[in-house]
């Protein structure tokens, strides 16, 4: 156990590279430093020299591969630097102001949506067959070919304007902010519910079919500990694959959702940082991205060989 | 003479299938005396498993259902009760093993709590009762290491172990019947008869009944005391093991002794039952056998045999055999 995470934490130094690189290749792909210059200094109407000064001061005047080699150096090392916009404030600084928000709204996201479609999944599972069942997979046919969009400025209209019941967009801190993250988490849990409940309900149905299903039948057990105990324990190994998917959202944010609701997290840092081509902000946002993800990815394996004994952690 | 402790009679168990309606079990009638054995033989398709499954109510739906007949057990008709009253038996009075010990157990739950759990569900033995006796039940059926394998998970077990844990879990509340259908079928050789042998001797300790599914006639003689042999969901022909293996009267039993090898036959080339059994939703018209049978007669192509009793303890479900009226006027009565 201790030995794979160990190796698991090696490979993934390779990876982080790889993301870096190419970071760092399409980044250089669409803009110039000279531009990113231009559009910082833009209000001075800069000459050749600030142009040069600007990018000594970032660093963009070294070869290639210099910057490269610093870059990625300081990002491994955590050591996330300045963004290269006209503040010039710390990466990190703005990372610690706004990932709150994002988390906040991903958490209560995630939870209520594992929670309501894995119930919504049992019960047209238990009911397989049936109107019910029928009618239920439909519905999540409907849900899963409307786009997000719809479901956003819908739930805007609906919940913000016309019920008044939420703010339309925006946030603040504290207490105050569950009410502006109630709309969104709902729109988030929404939009994701038809997949997950159609999903959910395949790995149900896939371990109902199993011969152990039977043997419980033929013990005497009740059908509610069939699909409860045995049926629910074992469809919780798709379902973790599929869930942790949604880990590195827990600090990124959706970016869609974020920009919309005008929430002041980390997806919208980023794409703010997209938008102005500030590339020290972006590169780091990438990375740390990255090392979510991997991070979520040996998570999940270590939860695997805590559901199921059959897989060893070696 | 003891009433039978299992009665079952002209059942029907039908299935819809996208190729129309499957008529599985079609019209199957016998009765098992409390501590008997009774083996039901069959090729794949005759409907041997979905007999077992019809009495343990656990044919799959929503495709499968019991169209008629009555399965009297102690007396009631399992097909009047309510699923929840079903439930109370099945584990307690009725247990079952299946064919394939290597999926049959649930991969994430230990060996222990699967055994404990068939008694808990019911009640009859609690707490540390239940795990003394989940011990006790291992050893019973030849495990090892009681303690080690009751904390085991079933991917820990070889076949045979894990079928010898599904004994355990159906002797788990000492149930009146054990229905074991092909338990030895996906093991090899060696394991086989071990597994036959213990299941004959836990069937003589217990005083159960035992209703054995099996395609593999050669394995009866071991275990059963009388057997039925299944053709195209109806029994061609029932009788004492002893007598239906020296004096096979079906043409259709006499096909599957003379394919098993013997001594006497040393030598020769082993017999061949030509063809497979028709496909259930187009059972052949007049004698469901008639086109692979050697003695066909003009009468087998249009009309379906009736069952005729030979003897008291026998029965057939030929034309070659005269009828039950006939037959009951030579034997003397009792």
């Amino acid at each position: 156990m201790i030995g794979y995470l160990i190796r698991r934490l090696l490979y993934s130094i390779p990876i982080l590279i790889g993301v870096c690189f190419l970071t760092f290749v399409l980044f250089y792909m669409t803009a110039s430093p000279t531009e990113i210059a231009r559009r910082n200094l833009s209000a001075k109407n800069p000459t050749a020299q600030q142009i040069k000064d600007w990018e000594h001061q970032h660093g963009y005047d070294k070869p290639k591969w210099q910057q490269f080699v610093d870059t990625t150096e300081g990002l491994f090392l955590l050591r996330l630097g300045r963004s290269d916009s006209v503040k010039g404030e710390r990466v990190m600084t703005r990372i610690k102001e706004s990932w709150f928000p994002s988390f906040e709204i991903a958490l209560l996201s995630f939870t209520a949506a594992i929670t309501i479609n894995l119930s919504l999944a049992l019960v047209v599972a238990y009911f397989r067959g049936t109107y019910l069942d029928i009618y239920g997979t439909s519905l999540c046919v409907f849900m899963m070919s409307v786009t997000y969009l719809v479901y956003i400025i819908g739930g805007q209209f609906v919940f913000g304007r016309l019920l008044k019941l939420t703010p339309v967009a925006g946030f603040l801190p504290g207490w105050e902010s569950l009410r502006f993250a109630f709309l969104p988490v709902v729109v988030a849990v929404i939009s994701g519910m038809g997949a997950s409940v159609r999903q959910f309900r395949t790995f149900m149905l896939d371990e109902m079919n199993q011969d152990y299903v039977r043997t419980a039948r033929a013990k005497g057990v009740s059908e509610a500990q069939v699909l409860f105990k045995h049926v629910l324990k074992n469809a919780a190994i798709p379902v973790l694959t599929t869930s942790v998917q949604a880990i590195p959202g827990l600090f990124l944010g959706s970016i869609l959702l974020e920009s919309f609701f005008n929430i002041p997290g980390l997806g919208n840092y980023l794409v703010d940082a997209i938008n102005s081509q500030d590339f020290a902000v972006v590169r780091a946002m990438v990375f740390i991205g990255a090392l979510v993800t991997i991070f979520g990815y040996i998570l999940t394996d270590i939860s695997y060989a805590l559901v199921d004994k059959r897989v060893r952690l070696e | 003479m003891n009433p039978p402790l299992l009665e079952v009679n002209s059942l029907r168990t039908y299935f819809n299938t996208p190729a129309g309606l499957s008529r599985a079990v079609d019209g199957v009638s016998f009765a098992l005396l409390p501590g008997e054995t009774m083996a039901i033989v069959g090729e794949s398709g005759s409907g041997k498993s979905i007999t077992a499954l019809s009495i343990m109510q656990l044919v799959p739906e929503p495709a499968g259902f019991i169209e008629s007949g009555t399965i009297q057990f102690n007396g009631k008709d399992l097909l009047d009760l309510t699923w929840e009253q079903m439930r109370s038996i099945r584990g307690r009075q009725i247990s079952m093993i299946f064919q394939e010990p290597m999926t049959s157990l649930n991969p994430v739950f230990t060996i222990g709590f699967q055994i404990r759990e068939a008694m808990l569900t019911h009640g009859k033995y609690r707490g540390d009762a239940a795990t003394a006796r989940a011990h006790s039940l291992l050893e019973r059926v030849g495990m090892n290491s009681p303690d080690k394998v009751l904390r085991q998970y079933p991917h820990e077990l070889s076949g045979g172990m894990r079928q010898r844990v599904m004994i355990a879990i159906a002797l788990a509340n000492e149930p009146q019947l054990l229905l074991a259908d092909e338990p030895t079928t996906a093991l090899d050789v060696t394991i086989q008869a071990q597994i036959l042998t213990l299941l004959r001797d836990l069937q003589r300790d217990t005083g159960m009944s035992m209703l054995l599914i099996t395609h593999d006639l050669g394995i009866v003689s071991q275990v059963a005391d009388k057997v039925a042999v299944m053709y195209a969901g109806q029994i061609v022909e029932q009788a004492p093991t002893r007598d239906l293996l020296s004096n096979p009267h079906h043409p259709y039993t006499q096909g599957l002794i003379a394919s098993l090898p013997s001594r006497s036959r040393r030598g020769n080339a082993l017999f061949t039952l030509e063809g497979v059994v028709p496909p259930p939703t187009r059972w052949p018209g007049g004698c469901r056998f008639h086109d692979r049978c050697s003695k066909r007669m003009e009468i087998c192509n249009t009309q379906m045999p009736s069952t005729t009793s030979q003897g008291e303890y026998r029965s057939v479900r030929c034309h070659l055999y005269p009828s039950a009226e006939a037959v009951t006027s030579q034997e003397p009565t009792r």
